[in-house]
């Protein structure tokens, strides 16, 4: 299984290095920056059992905070993404804190909350250009010496950050840190009864995730070229859970299929006659009907399945 | 089983108790649960806590590792008031109790149950940078309180998977690995089928040896060959206290089981 395992993200990994050549860079780009905004969400929701409804502020947050930095401040691109992590991270740490003494669904109703505030923030503070968005944000020079407005550049520039991303995720998700949250998971007063102070991993679990997201919603205001409003949406807090539901909660790879399916999706009907929210509301639906754990944790649950036999 | 060797010799209590609280009482809005209980805990003592079904036992439980904040009393443990702490420090320091619902972290293998709670003891609880393979140091000692416990077959499974007494009996060995001073057991025997009784009353006697146990338990035949002490509660009041022959005796008691076959033959 191991080997298998190793085989298949090395087969994915390649078809991502591939991809730039027979897709529209800017389109799988975008797959890859909400793939990772999703595989950051489930981090909390798949890996500690909290369902916020708030992660939009995050995403869109960082995507303010980075393209303000790289447009006005003229700082470099690597530098912008680690500025839009680091707003993501404090907004998470003051969010988790107003919210983590809350159970299931108050602790969604709170985060929602307080991402609402967010938006009103962001639709009033003078340098997000409220409607308008920051518009024209430079991709600028890597490390000063790579072009990031050859498209190519770009591209594995967005691929390796999402690499990393996604790595750093797995790596907390198997640490003794994740064990601990897996097991809060699983049974938090048991957690707590063998001495663990679970508000503090919850709380340290929420800020890791707020930083990620906020890695991809950095990373998608230099694809784009623009930070707006959309970002940080209660609608965009609900599109990376339904596209986390959809992949498959508490697996690696599910968030990632989950949110590559929706853009996919998205990408398609936007140029047809069908109104997008009702077609993807309705797979939705279908889905979590049909595969109760999501496609990934389907397909994972029939290969034990089979290969026990 | 006590009529042929008897699970354990009794201990008399000398010293101070090692878990002492006084007075408590807990109301939920305006309804009285527990009202002025007031016990005792002693090394190597096996308490047991009876009593008809919301007499107010798991609550006790609740105000002693405090998963729950008395309306009124007081909690010493090892000579330090406890009353203000919150669980997992009640924890840390030692005070240690399952839960009458089985709880065991269904999606994680049977080995790693017990790892979890080796990790904090060993400081590899907030490492989100190390892999997994940190934790391998840890296999040894869970390994052998599996072992301890008869689950080592099962080591690799989902503790999902197990029959419900082996869920109850993995569930007693996690709570070992933290070697905790004093230990409460809500109903560790509820569900089990008769052998695994057998099991782990013996393994609960075993184990008691070096520290201090309080147990919630309907089986009095259990009740009466493992535990020293007996505290009945009724509605909320401790209504006797002693050993088997002297509570069993009480006319308030033996109302308050009426019907139940062990206390009316008067066993023990
Ligand atoms: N959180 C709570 N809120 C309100 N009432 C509660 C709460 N917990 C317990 N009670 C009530 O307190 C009383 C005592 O409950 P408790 O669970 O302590 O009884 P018990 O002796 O453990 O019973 P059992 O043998 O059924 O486990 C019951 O009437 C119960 O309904
Ligand atoms: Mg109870």
């Amino acid at each position: 299984m191991r080997g298998t395992e190793k085989a298949l993200v090395a087969l994915g990994v390649l078809a991502l290095v591939v991809a730039p050549f027979f897709f529209y860079p800017v389109f799988v780009m975008s797959m890859l920056c909400f793939a990772l905004f999703a595989a950051a969400f489930n981090l909390l929701l798949g890996y500690t059992g909290l369902l916020s409804f708030g992660h939009a502020a995050f995403f869109g947050g960082a995507a303010y905070f980075t393209a303000h930095s790289v447009k006005v401040w003229g700082v470099p691109p690597e530098l912008g993404l680690l500025i839009g992590m680091a707003g993501a991270a404090l907004l998470g740490l003051i969010m988790g804190l107003l919210a983590i003494r809350r159970q299931g669904i108050y602790f969604a109703m709170v985060t929602l909350a307080l991402s609402q505030m967010f938006f009103f923030f962001c639709l009033q503070a003078p340098f997000t250009h409220g409607e308008d968005g920051i518009q024209g944000v430079p991709r600028g020079h890597l490390l000063g010496f790579i072009d990031l407005y050859v498209p190519l550049n770009m591209y594995y520039f967005v691929l390796a950050v999402f690499l990393i991303g996604v790595f750093a995720i797995w790596r907390i998700v198997n640490s003794p840190f994740g064990m601990i949250l897996r097991s809060i998971r699983e049974n938090e007063p048991r957690a707590i009864s063998l001495g663990y102070g679970v508000g503090r991993y919850k709380l340290a679990a929420f800020v890791m995730s707020a930083a990620l997201a906020g890695l991809a919603g950095g990373l998608k205001s230099l694809v784009f070229q623009f930070a707006t409003l959309t970002d940080v949406t209660w609608q965009m807090s609900g599109e990376v859970i339904l596209m986390t539901l959809l992949g498959g909660i508490g697996t690696m790879v599910g968030p990632i299929v989950g949110a590559g399916l929706v853009i996919a999706l998205q990408n398609s009907l936007a140029t047809s006659q069908f109104p997008v929210t009702v077609v993807t509301g309705a797979i939705f639906m279908i889905c979590v009907l049909v595969f109760r754990r999501g496609i990934v944790g389907e397909v994972i649950a029939f290969a034990k399945r089979y290969g026990s036999r | 089983m006590s009529d042929v060797t008897p699970l354990r010799q009794r201990r008399a209590k000398a010293g101070e108790p090692v878990l002492s609280a006084r007075g408590l009482r807990k109301e939920f809005a305006g309804f009285v649960a527990v009202k002025d209980v007031s016990l005792d805990l002693h090394d190597g003592q096996i308490k047991a806590l009876i009593g008809p079904n919301g007499a107010g036992k798991s609550t006790v439980f609740n105000l002693l590792t405090k998963f729950l904040k008395p309306t009124a009393g007081t909690i010493a443990f090892m000579g330090q008031d406890i009353t203000r702490l919150d669980p997992a420090r009640v924890a840390r320091l030692g005070l240690v109790r399952s839960f009458q619902i089985s709880a065991v972290f269904p999606h994680l293998t049977v080995r790693e149950n017990v790892r979890v709670a080796l990790q904090r003891p060993q400081g590899l609880g907030h490492q989100f940078w190390l892999g997994l393979g940190s934790l391998e140091r840890l296999d040894a000692r869970a390994d052998e309180l599996l072992a301890d416990v008869g689950l080592t077959e099962h080591a690799g499974h989902l503790a999902a998977d197990l029959s419900y007494g082996r869920k109850r009996v993995l569930e007693i060995a996690t709570t070992l690995a933290l070697d905790p001073r004093v230990l409460l057991l809500d109903e560790p025997m509820a569900g089990m089928g008769h052998e695994d009784v057998g099991h782990v009353a013996q393994l609960i006697a075993r184990v008691a040896e070096d520290r201090a146990l309080l147990m919630v338990e309907h089986n009095l035949k259990v009740v009466a060959d493992l535990c020293d002490e007996i505290v009945v509660l009724q509605r909320g009041e401790i209504i006797a206290e002693g050993d088997y022959a002297t509570v069993s005796r009480n006319p308030q008691v033996r109302e308050a089981y009426m019907g139940t076959a062990y206390i009316e033959d008067g066993h023990g």
